[in-house]
């Protein structure tokens, strides 16, 4: 079930555009917050909100990367290793992740504290190497400040 | 060069309305709201504003069509999906300076007899989504946005699409689809969105950085606007720089500086006086460029002279550290990712080439292989049915043109001879 205010701001997104089917994308957003990844009581809650079949909602929401389509660590770790991030040792970094905190692409670590996506250019170039954690932008990034910046995350 | 789409922006409160008012922000809407939209159009003709999303369609064209087209309502799209390897421009823009861009899009909306606008922001800018929401608020608790723009009979209602990760939406039918809550696949063309775009209306889908010219084209007039930069293609341009360069950045200089300056005096030239190896002028579905080849004006009219294209204005500098060979790999492995599956030739031929330029990289390269690259690559190469599949075709296509020995190398002695 989608809290009471979830379910106002779908509405609220909903009175944004012209057809409901407009909100869907936004509404995923929304239900993915509420539980966490799009699980099937997900798909169910925007698809009675905003009448849209589940199988649609699902045919969408797959098409799109950045959706959580599986159940995810508490943090989610975006490391770019497009080719301005890569040249300056995005790759690196990937090894470091997998050696110090076990964290594989795609993958969640042990006690499901973090996972590691793997992502096309995040719009952080003239910094690289950059990732987000969560919505949270770091840039300039080596080693020694990845250790930093996910000690700030439980 | 006066700063018309960076002004203001070290500032640390820059986006906040009222330093945007105090800076000047804001006056040229109530002049444009004086003026007939033909006008408006006018100017902007005179001001020779091309689009700066990548392909540089003249502004004044596009909406002289959608403006002829009698359906209504009309909708106004900015295209803030900055999707494009290596850019980083419009960042900036939607950051530091929103109420640019909102104050180009009531412009345009107005000149557009358009009454709703979005802005399609890609799901990799969650700050960006906070502030532009923040400043849309402002500009509504204001009155420049809602039911009396100004005082006047004038509406324009404003809202933050959120993509979702995915590059093809970029691609003005995709944004569409997107928009109206579908996967992102392009729409063939004809028709096109000034006639039938989103929800089926006239639709003119506009670059951030290109509707944040319309309050200084209104400012200044079209007349003064066109003696800024290329005469052929005038006015400011953000040029974003990255890789292995002394001040990376993003800078705004002439429409048609020099790439040589762009990388040496603007940006310091390369990074610890390394050599330079390659350019990516224009992001990464651009032309590669050998070291020789930087004489060029960065412009839309340009670039194509000398080989490459403007693109998105993201010039990516590499130095001699760098495997040119992985560097394609990587870019094929971004456009296998990246293909929507619509049409056979890019679905199918990208995973092909990325699959092929891996076997090079890792040392199985056989011989014949850059051949076989070359012909699958003739046989995306126009035959797809939207840009991403030329793009990905075109980006083998150049670096074995000026990199061919590289690939010769890789294969003869079973892989890379630099280190890292
Ligand atoms: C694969 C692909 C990706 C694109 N990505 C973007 C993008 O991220 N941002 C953008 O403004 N235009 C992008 N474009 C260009 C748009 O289709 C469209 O031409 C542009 O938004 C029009 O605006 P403009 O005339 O102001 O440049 C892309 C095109 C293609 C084919
Ligand atoms: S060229 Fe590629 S991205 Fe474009 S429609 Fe075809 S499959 Fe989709």
């Amino acid at each position: 079930m989608l809290s009471e205010a979830a379910i106002k701001e779908i509405e609220a997104i909903r009175a944004k555009y012209p057809t409901a089917r407009a909100a869907l994308l936004p509404a995923i957003y929304v239900a993915q917050r509420e539980f966490g990844w799009l699980s099937p009581e997900a798909y169910e809650a925007v698809s009675d909100i905003l009448g849209i079949p589940k199988a649609i909602a699902r045919g969408v929401a797959t098409f799109y990367a950045m959706y959580r389509h599986r159940p995810m660590g508490r943090n989610v770790v975006q490391l770019c290793t497009n080719v301005s991030c890569m040249i300056l040792g995005a790759e690196k970094l990937v090894d470091f992740l997998k050696n110090r905190y076990s964290l594989e692409p795609g993958g969640t670590d042990p006690d499901g504290r973090f996972s590691l996506v793997i992502m096309e250019c995040i719009g952080a170039c003239g910094t690289a190497p950059a990732m987000l954690v969560n919505e949270d932008f770091y840039e300039n990034l080596t080693e020694k400040y990845i250790e930093e910046i996910l000690g700030k995350y439980k | 060069m006066e700063k018309v789409l960076l002004k203001n922006i070290d500032n640390p409160d820059s986006a906040d309305i009222g330093e945007y008012r105090k800076a000047g922000g804001y006056r040229s809407l109530p002049k444009a709201l004086e003026l007939e939209p033909k006008a408006i159009i006018e100017e902007v003709k005179k001001a020779g504003l091309r689009g700066r999303g990548g392909a540089g369609f003249p502004v004044a064209m596009k909406w002289t069509f959608a403006s002829s087209d009698p359906k209504f309502p009309k909708y106004l799209l900015c295209n803030a999906d900055e999707g494009e390897p290596g850019t980083f421009k419009d960042r900036p823009i939607l950051e530091k300076n929103p109420h640019l861009l909102i104050e180009g899009m009531i412009i345009s909306g107005y000149t557009l007899k358009a009454e709703y606008g979005y802005i399609y922001l890609r799901g990799e800018y969650p700050e960006a989504k906070h502030i532009l929401d923040k400043a849309i608020a402002q500009a509504y608790e204001n009155g420049f946005l809602g039911e009396k723009i100004a005082g006047k009979d004038v509406r324009f209602h404003l809202a933050v699409h959120q993509g979702a990760g995915a590059y093809i939406c970029g691609e003005e039918t995709a944004l569409i689809e997107s928009l109206e809550g579908d996967r992102g696949q392009p729409r063939i063309k004809p028709p096109f969105p000034v006639n039938v775009g989103a929800f089926s209306m006239p639709t003119v889908v506009n670059n951030v950085e290109t509707l944040s010219n319309l309050p200084y084209i209104i400012e200044i007039g079209g007349e003064a606007y066109s003696k800024i930069g290329s005469p052929d293609c005038p006015g400011p341009k953000l040029y974003c720089v990255s890789g292995h360069i002394e001040k990376p950045g993003v800078y705004e200089l002439p429409m048609g500086t020099i790439l040589k300056d762009i990388i040496y005096t603007h940006c310091g030239g390369i990074k610890g006086g390394g050599k330079l190896k390659a350019v990516i002028p224009g992001g990464i579905s651009t032309p590669v460029l050998p070291p020789d080849k930087l004489d060029c004006p960065m412009d839309f009219v340009n670039m194509p002279k000398h080989g490459s294209m403007l693109g998105s204005g993201a010039v990516i500098v590499m130095d001699e550290s760098v495997c040119l060979v992985k560097v394609c790999y990587r870019a094929l492995k971004f456009f296998e990712h990246e293909s929507c599956g619509k049409c056979t030739p890019c679905r199918e031929g990208t995973g092909w080439l990325r699959s092929i330029l891996g076997r090079i990289e890792d040392g199985s390269g056989v011989d014949g292989d850059i051949e076989l690259l070359l012909s699958v690559s003739g046989n995306i190469m126009g035959k797809t049915f939207c840009p991403l599949g030329d793009g990905a075709a075109s980006v083998v296509q150049n670096f074995i043109k000026h990199f061919r020995p590289e690939f010769e190398d890789h294969i003869k002695n079973a892989g890379c001879s630099l280190k890292n």
